[in-house]
């Protein structure tokens, strides 16, 4: 006889629902399959009303963030076999409304990436025009972890500040503008520094650490964001003890 | 049909659920314990400036059994406290050694070799 498991699933109709509840479904267990293969059975065999997120199948969209177990993991990255003995219990990701089902709200997530100014800004002086903007490994390999973000909000679903404070700018934005801070070609420091350096970006982190742990990329933004804290703190000091310098 | 986003509350038990968020908790409580002994240090400084009789007195309200295990407690406390942070020291010291990064365990253990060394000044000092 073939071997079910149990998906104890996070349901939440806004046309009918008051509140979320959870519905259980009984999928085939296959031994290569991971949760997001069950979703998408349930999806095509069971209740095609069931609604969640989901693109690449390999771990690079970002788009299959969800609680299994109370962790913050990507479905497409967690098999069903590390979970095979009880129920598996599938939520949305946590500290983000939840639009449907397992479905979240990203408005906040993206308003607040945009808020770094994720992109390079030069000075216009260097490189000169039409000439090559070099970079060294070196001057590569201090920022490429960084680069290695693919936005799935694990680490706004792992980080406690994330979910007490809705304003805190939050891991992967901070981090990404560490990425850029870093980048031998950028100029753009002090323009980020008015949210980066805000209450309300590093310095709402109280280094759980949580972020670093869930990021399915080793990206470790909380090493990004204390990062910043010693910079913008040497920043802070500079501009008082040499006010003018750069 | 309109939108109707449902925004779940966190509960303050919240903590209590991952053994991640526990340690963490601790960790944060740690500094209330490393406050209260430097609180005991500062009281010692003032008695040792009111004279020797003060002094004594602060020495002896040191040794009674629920001093010490205050004490106790604190140093635990003091221990986690420096444990936990030692361990999240490479997250913030990015240190190239001939444009290699330096390993994280070597950051954490230079942290253990100058605690151990600032120990024994401390004890050399105070002639133990």
């Amino acid at each position: 006889m073939s071997e079910n498991v149990t998906l104890e699933v996070l349901r939440y109709r806004p046309e009918s629902d008051s509140e979320p509840q959870f519905q259980r479904y009984s999928v085939p267990f296959h031994d290569d399959w991971v949760v997001l293969d069950a979703l998408n059975y349930i999806k095509d065999h069971l209740d095609s009303t069931l609604s969640f997120r989901w693109s690449c199948h390999m771990a690079i969209c970002g788009s299959c963030g969800m609680m299994i177990n109370g962790e913050p993991r990507l479905a497409c990255h967690a098999f069903l076999r590390d979970y095979r003995d009880a129920v598996i219990r599938i939520e949305p990701l946590d500290h983000f409304p939840i639009e449907r089902d397992l479905v979240t709200v990203m408005d906040g997530f993206m308003d607040k990436l945009a808020s770094v100014k994720p992109y390079l800004i030069t000075n216009g002086k260097t490189p000169p025009q039409a000439v090559e903007n070099l970079q060294t490994p070196l001057q590569l390999m201090a920022f490429k972890q960084y680069t290695l973000c693919i936005n799935c909000m694990l680490c706004y679903a792992a980080c406690p500040q994330c979910g007490l404070d809705e304003s805190f700018v939050g891991p992967a934005a901070l981090a990404l503008a560490h990425r850029y801070n870093l980048d031998s070609r950028d100029h753009g420091q002090a323009q980020r520094a008015d949210v980066v350096a805000s209450n309300e970006g590093i310095w709402e982190c109280t280094f759980a650490g949580a972020c670093s742990e869930v990021c399915p990329k080793q990206v470790d933004p909380a090493a990004a964001i204390q990062q910043t804290k010693i910079s913008a703190s040497l920043d802070w000091f500079k501009a008082r003890l040499m006010p003018g310098a750069q | 049909m309109s939108r109707r986003p449902y925004i779940r509350k966190v509960q303050r038990t919240w903590w209590l659920g991952h053994r991640r968020y526990v340690v963490y908790m601790l960790r944060e409580l740690t500094s209330l314990f490393v406050g209260l002994y430097c609180a005991v240090l500062t009281v010692g400084l003032i008695r040792l400036a009111q004279g020797a009789a003060a002094w004594s007195a602060f020495l002896d309200a040191l040794s009674s059994p629920a001093s010490v295990a205050l004490q106790l407690v604190c140093l635990a406390f003091a221990v986690f406290h420096s444990v936990t942070w030692f361990a999240l020291t490479p997250k913030a010291m990015v240190l190239t050694l001939r444009g290699a990064p330096v390993p994280a365990k070597a950051i954490v253990g230079a942290h253990y070799g100058v605690w151990a060394a600032v120990s024994l000044i401390v004890l050399i000092a105070a002639g133990a």
